[in-house]
């Protein structure tokens, strides 16, 4: 070849890689310019959904909708928060310690690779999978049904607890193996056993990750719905362990869909956010003091 | 201490075998007795008429229809949010915005629900309308839950699958850079493509999610138990067909509704398989 | 008698064979190193001595372990043999809790509970391992704001507040800087007149300022194990030669 022909060759390519080089610069600026988009609309979202339920519902908060009963007059909400509260105690009380020892059995004691231990994660990750409607459908069915419960509180709890198991152990095993075999071998060495072990040295270490998942917990009782209504009931009462109460995001439900509670409905939502929003926030603390050790 | 420890991590398999055992005894008895074809092909959901017909179909399009929208809107949004906060985030805007995607998770549906029956239906209503384009329809629409489920599960993608971007090793962005790629370039080309099943994991997670979300799905889609494909008008899910009929319903009717959670179960187990399919997959 | 006597040791992990045929006598209120290259099964012995082995999946012992003439694999408290068998880590690991609250461990592990007698634990231990007039003022403060020298010594106290007998040290100092070396060498020196000490270390110049015995590993067998002063100066095996000379490990 001469020096000619490829001077002449060289040059059209050249220019296409000219070309090539525009079009990728193009290109990337698009990229780049929807990855900000996307961004600024899932943000947008969430900014704009916060701001629109609490500016149309503060001032919504009357005084009435907080009198010690519940009439369809007032619909008062106090009933509702007094019942929220009662439950959340009541499915803790259950899925946390089944929770946090699943996950010390798990970590502490179980043997690697063991077949029982494969199918404790298989089952969990599949109760995590469930959608609140199956439970609130196996509630009905079992609890209240089938062991006679009724529409109750214990029922309701207990369909709730299975419901946020996995949350809590999942999280609470992840924060029992970020606590360092150091600190184990450290307390076996001074001739402790296991358990004082795990209850002195392991669990006080990984507190902060423990709790941040039962926190978690909290804000997905709170906020459940599709699992209660066929379990715990709609009544608005103070409910006692066999009785059917309502809770907050229940009472949002049934009143949202009454269609003639429109403003009590906005107020409920202010209310159900702001909880879930100090859950998230306390969550995230905890969460944080657990990094900075 | 040991027994007892043990004896709570069986609990979880308790709950599991108990769940199925209650769902299929329940439910199953009714496929048989409607025939399992004309339960779950039948196109015609009329349980109170004379002669009865329990046909879900209509059901199982409006689940499938609604949460194919669902990934329609939130994946390509969720998706490229987590390439931002992967890639694109600065340090500290990132320590704000993470908590934000997990109070988006942490948002009960019922609040998303209210807020889509608020301000979405009224956008759609107002978006048929004779004034602007003439295409009807009330507003409560597969649309309307196409696109709250659509943001719903955003938190779920963005989660999923920012960890799986964040994941791929740093020397494959090191490698394409030093190449002379682009920022964008190197994760469009090289990044994203190595997370690719991670990625998967995550749109097969947001399906589970879309599909069996009730609440906000039942204030928003209109509920209307009919086979349509217009995307203006109202549909009914599987879980809106279990709350707005349970109350009320006895014997075949009760019998009928907790074969639909049969089915939505099963659907739930399938992809939660595929799920654990593809993160084993990642793994290796 | 020898405080311990190791015979016809093997140990597996799974189908490893990790240790072969040891013999081993290790002297009442003598230093005794162990040495040799990574991988050489020194820590793993080290740690067979208070059973912190029997943590390990898989891992299969034969042999004797005596520990004042009783066997320690059989019939003994493993609790109790860890009480009097104290170990102190490669890396300092003090617990995240207070400075008094990681040396009261041990003790309230065993039962002590009254004040004043902790109180008084505490600062003997401090004392014993050189660190209380750093720690007397700040006993409340949490162990992890100390240095890392001062972490192990806390340790060490730790150690010694469980009221052992023998004291097992796995590579003590390699998370060190020189002076905190210095410090725990001279430290271990002092504890020599009270404690039985065994020690794994990776660095020579510490075995032969500090220990009186050494053991020399190599793939899991003692090659060689006699005076320090004889095993570094006149080396009956050849591999010993190579080894302390640098030529290889």
């Amino acid at each position: 070849m001469t020096e000619n022909t490829a001077l002449r060759v060289a040059r059209p390519a050249a220019r296409t890689e000219n070309g090539r080089r525009l079009h990728g610069h193009l290109k990337s600026r698009l990229q780049k310019g929807l990855v900000y988009g996307a961004a600024a609309i899932t943000f947008a979202v969430l900014l704009f959904l916060v701001a629109y339920i609490l500016v149309n519902g503060i001032p919504q908060l009357k005084p009435s909708l907080f009198s010690w009963t519940y009439t369809s007059e007032n619909v008062s909400m106090v009933p509702a928060i007094i019942t929220t509260v009662e439950m959340t105690f009541l499915a803790l009380l259950i899925a946390v310690p089944l929770g946090l020892s699943t996950a010390i059995y798990l970590n502490e004691y179980a043997t690697r690779g063991n077949r029982l231990v494969n199918i404790i994660r298989i089952t969990t990750e599949t109760l995590s999978g469930i959608p609140s409607i199956v439970y609130g459908l196996f509630g009905m069915l079992f609890f209240v049904t089938a062991l006679h419960w009724g529409y109750s509180m214990l029922s309701g709890a207990v369909t709730l607890a299975i419901m946020i198991l996995p949350l809590v152990m999942r999280t609470a095993e992840e924060a029992l193996m970020a606590v360092p075999d150091t600190f184990r071998e450290g307390s076996f060495g001074l001739g402790a056993g296991r358990l004082r072990t795990v209850f002195r040295i392991v669990l006080p270490a990984a507190m902060p990750g423990i709790l941040s998942g039962v926190i978690l917990g909290i804000g997905r009782i709170v906020g459940e719905t599709a699992a209660l209504i066929f379990t715990a009931g709609t009544m608005a009462q103070i409910p006692g362990l066999l009785q059917s109460g309502r809770t907050l995001a229940i009472h949002m439900y049934v009143l949202s869909g009454e269609g003639l509670h429109m403003n009590e409905a906005y107020a409920t939502a202010v209310v159900l956010l702001v909880v879930v929003l100090l859950m998230n926030l306390l969550s995230a603390l905890v969460a944080r003091r657990l990094t900075k050790q | 201490m040991h027994g007892v420890f043990f004896a709570c991590a069986l609990a979880s398999i308790l709950a599991v075998a108990l769940i199925c055992v209650f769902l299929f005894a329940n439910g199953v008895p009714a496929m048989r007795e409607i025939g399992l074809l004309d339960f779950l092909l039948g196109t015609k959901w009329s349980p109170t008429n004379v002669p009865p017909s329990f046909g879900i179909l209509p059901m199982i399009l409006g689940s499938v229809y609604i949460t194919a929208g669902a990934i329609l809107v939130g994946v390509p949004i969720g998706l490229l949010t987590a390439i931002f906060m992967a890639f694109y985030c600065p340090k500290r805007m990132y320590g704000v915005l993470k908590p934000c995607t997990e109070l988006l998770a942490g948002i009960p549906s019922i609040v998303y629900g209210f807020f889509g029956m608020v301000v979405i239906v009224p956008l759609i209503r107002w978006f048929g309308s004779r004034d602007v384009t003439g295409l009807g329809g009330s507003g409560s629409s597969i649309l309307a839950a196409s696109i709250l489920l659509g943001i719903m599960i955003l938190p779920t993608i963005i989660g999923v699958s920012e960890a799986a971007l964040r994941a791929v090793p740093g020397s494959y962005y090191e490698g394409a850079v030093a190449l002379g790629a682009s920022h964008e370039r190197a994760v469009f080309a090289v990044m994203l493509p190595a997370a690719k099943s991670g990625v998967l994991a995550a749109v097969v997670l947001g399906i589970g999610r879309a599909i069996g979300e009730t609440m906000a799905v039942i204030m928003v889609a209109g509920n209307q138990a009919r086979l349509t494909g217009n995307i203006l008008k109202g549909i009914r899910t599987m879980t809106a067909n279990i709350v707005m009929e349970m109350g009320y319903a006895t014997d075949l009717h009760r019998e009928a509704l907790i074969a639909t959670g049969v089915v939505l179960f099963v659907f739930i187990l399938l992809i939660n398989l595929s799920f654990s399919v593809l993160k084993r997959r990642k793994n290796t | 008698m020898d405080k311990i006597q190791i015979e016809n040791m093997n140990l597996h992990y799974g189908d490893f064979h990790a240790l072969h045929d040891i013999n081993l006598g290790i002297q009442e209120k003598q230093i005794t190193a162990f040495i040799g290259p990574s991988g050489c099964g020194k820590s793993t012995l080290l740690r067979s001595l208070n059973r912190m082995n029997d943590l390990v999946e898989g891992c299969k012992i034969t042999g004797d372990i005596l520990l004042d003439g009783e066997d320690i694999y059989k019939g003994c408290d493993v609790n109790l043999l860890r009480k009097r068998v104290g170990m102190v880590f490669q890396k300092p690991n003090p617990f995240p809790m207070s400075i008094y609250d990681n040396i009261a461990y041990g003790p309230r592990t065993h039962g002590v509970k009254s004040r004043a007698r902790l109180d008084g634990i505490v600062e003997r231990s401090l004392r014993q391992a050189a660190i209380w007039e750093e720690a007397k003022d700040c006993l409340k403060k949490s162990a992890l704001s100390m240095s890392g020298g001062q972490q192990q010594r806390l340790c060490i106290a730790r150690a010694l507040a469980a009221e052992p007998d023998v004291l097992l040290m796995d590579e003590p100092t390699s998370a060190l800087d020189p002076i905190s070396t210095a410090k725990i060498e001279d430290l271990v020196l002092e504890l020599k007149k009270d404690y039985t000490i065994v020690m794994v270390t990776h660095n020579m110049q510490q075995a032969t300022r500090v220990s009186d015995k050494t053991a020399f590993f190599l793939l899991g067998e003692i090659v060689e194990y006699n005076d320090t002063e004889t095993l570094f100066s006149v080396p009956s095996d050849k591999r010993t030669e190579d080894y302390i000379t640098g030529r290889f490990g």
